[in-house]
């Protein structure tokens, strides 16, 4: 048996001079390298698979505006035959749906969220909230035929009524007579209008979820405080709950129209193609990038299935700048540090 | 406690013409403290609850008198667009009766946004009844769920034909979808928090940039290199590789911000008991995220079953049984519903929406998994 160390007093005081971190040797087993290796490696191959996507989508940019030059952007013609290609009308279509979805989701989703974090009782959120979540699982072809079937032959009827008494309104006007005897209702349906109800289905659980997740942070101290000075309900929300989710407003809407730019198929269904310049929302006819990529997908040429490419990365560069600037817009916020937009 | 004391002399009255506090010298008896029951704070006195009923009947009676006798405006939509308005106008001008201006906005927001709930749920519960009441005709017969479409005229009765092919297809694709993109996704994200540096923030920014991909890009992705360029024909392993370049970042993107959120303390408390970072993994953070992962990936399978357009560009649409990816066209049920109801065959569209019962019923179903899995445990630790 060893004889046990003795303690010993130091009799001067410690260096202070070696005030420096150790080095640390980190000594990996050999599961740990493995372990890393192959991560990383996982982690190189998505990076390739997602990297290589957008890489693909803009060198097929390039070529499409050497053949069809900068007026692909702007043109409003698409005219395989004539070898003619633009994304012009089809860009204003896009936001027109976009921008319609817009309308109708960006108040619901706002009074949709202050009813689940503010007036429905404590018990009953975790539904609503599920409810919203199931909201957003339901499957874009699912809406597309509600849009078609259930709201077209009602909303039609909105779209004349709305022509016939607010017709002065240059959005509502429709290249038609409203006041005929016997009024088309054709000329109302397939609209963007009724495409961008459906896709506001669509995007308002996902904005109404980024509002709810923020405005329920907001700190107890200042909505007491608000209610403790004789605010009203209302009055407590405009003056707390509100400014301080903006981020979470102005983020959560904008990822909803990072949706609404890039659906299909909901899109497609209810539209009828157009390649007219117009904004005429509630008259027949219109069209979106991805209804554009869906239609003429199966009979375009080499070139042609490029420029389509290429009005796919339009759309995803669009689509990435909105996204982004959602998620600095939440971060930055003084109330997304928690949010996850 | 101070107290404002009547005065008790004449003489007092007239040295301190101005009422003085005195320091009570003794506590309050305990009678007096009854601090009373608790206030409710969120009632609604009887008061509100008439002005809430009378506005809205009124609002009702006004409504029915104004659409149905004096405008010639008619269907469901002026009828309660005119009632909801009214019943506003209502709300405002009886509590503008009792209170002022702050109640007023107070009451009548309150409605609006009771109003835009209803409208919500309205919305989302017409969806889904619609869609399985125009299912209804074709749902009950047994067949639906047993044959495929091979054969099957677009007139014939709903005794024949069905849509297991489409139901088997859609499983293959997703299956082969998913073995490609959980271990690829749950890796990544792993490597993107557990290892971190330069290379994983590149990895991280790439993918949150790719979740704004649009499905049909991703499916006009997968066409042009795939089907045109190396010639792989149109195929469920072709439909399978689109949803999977949809799905990827997704799952990665949501892996990782659940894998975020496991606390840091549990990682440092098993590295510093000795074991190793791949141990840390497997034992204490993947058990952790597990509701958290399983989630994750429920969810993004069930945007994956019910995408269209990466599978109307890629896997062409067939009318019999195919089993096997790799070998030619291959239905799957959200491309099924898409193909017949553009046929604008009346028993064809009856037939899609059967096929969107079905396709919503397994996406509901998927929901209330993943909730059900998310769920905390109960009596564990």
């Amino acid at each position: 048996m060893s004889t046990p160390s003795a303690t010993v007093l130091r009799t001067e005081p410690p260096r202070l001079d070696a005030d420096e971190p150790r080095d640390l040797e980190i000594v990996q087993s050999g599961a740990d390298r493995i372990f890393t290796v192959t991560t990383r490696a996982i982690a190189a191959t998505v990076l390739v698979i997602t990297g290589g996507i957008g890489i693909f989508l803009a060198s097929s940019f390039i070529p499409t505006i050497k053949t069809y030059g900068w007026g692909f952007l702007t043109g409003s013609t698409w005219e395989p035959e004539k070898d003619v290609l633009g994304i012009g009308s089809v860009l204003v279509g896009t936001f027109t749906v976009a921008f319609i979805a817009l309308v109708i989701a960006f108040p619901l989703s706002v009074l949709g969220a202050l009813y689940i974090a503010e007036y429905a009782p404590p018990r009953l959120r975790a539904t609503l909230t599920s409810l919203v979540d199931l909201m957003a699982a339901v499957p874009s072809i699912i809406y597309g035929l509600w849009g078609f079937f259930l709201l077209q032959p009602h909303a039609s009827g909105v779209a004349h009524w709305l022509h016939q008494h607010l017709g002065w309104f240059p959005l509502f006007h429709v290249g038609t007579d409203p006041d005929k005897a016997s009024p088309q209702i054709y000329n109302y349906t397939a609209s963007a209008f009724i495409a961008g109800i459906a896709v506001a289905m669509m995007v308002i659980p996902m904005a109404c979820a980024v509002m709810r997740q923020v405005f329920a942070q907001t700190p107890p101290g200042e909505r007491e405080a608000a209610l403790a000075l004789g605010s009203t309900h209302w009055g407590m929300i405009r003056s707390v709950v509100l400014p301080f989710g903006r981020g979470g407003i102005i983020g959560g809407t904008m990822l909803g129209l990072g949706r609404a730019l890039g659906e299909t198929i909901a899109v497609y269904l209810i539209i009828s193609p157009s390649f007219d310049l117009k904004l005429r929302p509630l008259e027949i006819g219109t069209n979106t990038v991805s209804a554009l990529i869906a239609g003429r997908f199966s009979e375009a040429s080499d070139q042609q299935l490029k420029a389509l490419l290429a009005a796919g990365f339009v759309l995803f560069i669009i689509t990435l700048v909105i996204n982004t600037a959602a998620a600095m817009v939440v971060a930055r916020s003084r109330s997304g540090a928690g949010a996850d937009a | 406690m101070t107290v404002v004391d009547a005065p008790q002399t004449q003489q007092d009255v007239q040295l301190h013409a101005v009422p003085r506090t005195f320091v009570r010298s003794e506590p309050p008896a305990a009678e007096d403290l009854d601090p009373g029951s608790r206030r409710v704070l969120k009632a609604v006195t009887a008061e509100q609850s008439f002005v809430q009923t009378g506005a809205w009947l009124a609002s009702l009676a006004l409504t029915w008198l104004i659409v149905t006798r004096l405008l010639p405006w008619s269907g469901v939509i002026a009828f309660v667009l005119t009632f909801f308005v009214l019943g506003l106008v209502m709300i405002a001008v009886m509590t503008a009766l009792i209170g002022g201006w702050p109640e007023v906005v107070d009451r009548v927001m309150s409605a609006v946004v009771h109003g835009a709930v209803i409208l919500m749920g309205v919305a989302l519960a017409s969806t889904i009844i619609f869609v399985f009441v125009r299912g209804w005709d074709a749902l009950p017969h047994l067949n639906f769920f047993t044959q495929d479409m091979e054969g099957v005229g677009p007139r014939d009765a709903f005794d024949r034909g069905g849509v297991l092919h489409a139901i088997i297809g859609s499983l293959i694709q997703v299956g082969i979808a998913i073995v490609i993109t959980v271990p690829l996704g749950i890796g990544t994200a792993v490597y993107m928090t557990e290892i971190g540096g330069r290379f994983a923030r590149i990895v991280r920014t790439v993918v949150e940039a790719m979740t704004a991909l649009p499905s049909i890009v991703a499916g006009l992705f997968i066409y042009t290199v795939a089907i045109v360029a190396l010639g792989v024909p149109s195929s469920g392993l072709a439909a399978a590789l689109a949803l999977s370049v949809m799905m990827l970042p997704i799952i990665a993107r949501a892996s990782d911000v659940v894998l975020r959120v496991v606390p840091g303390n549990l990682r440092e408390a098993s590295l510093a008991l000795g074991a190793s970072r791949w141990s840390t993994v497997w034992n204490v953070v993947l058990p952790t995220a597990r509701p958290g992962l399983a989630t994750a990936v429920i969810l993004g399978v069930a945007r994956g079953v019910g995408e269209t357009s990466p599978v109307l560009l890629t896997s062409g649409a067939a009318s019999f049984t195919v089993l096997n990816p790799t070998d030619g066209v291959m239905n799957s049920l959200p491309l099924y519903i898409f193909s017949t109801v553009r046929s604008g065959e009346p028993l064809l569209i009856s037939r899609a929406f059967a096929a969107a019962s079905v396709l919503l019923a397994l996406v509901l179903l998927l929901f209330v998994v993943a909730r059900l899995v998310a769920r905390p445990k109960k009596g564990i630790r």
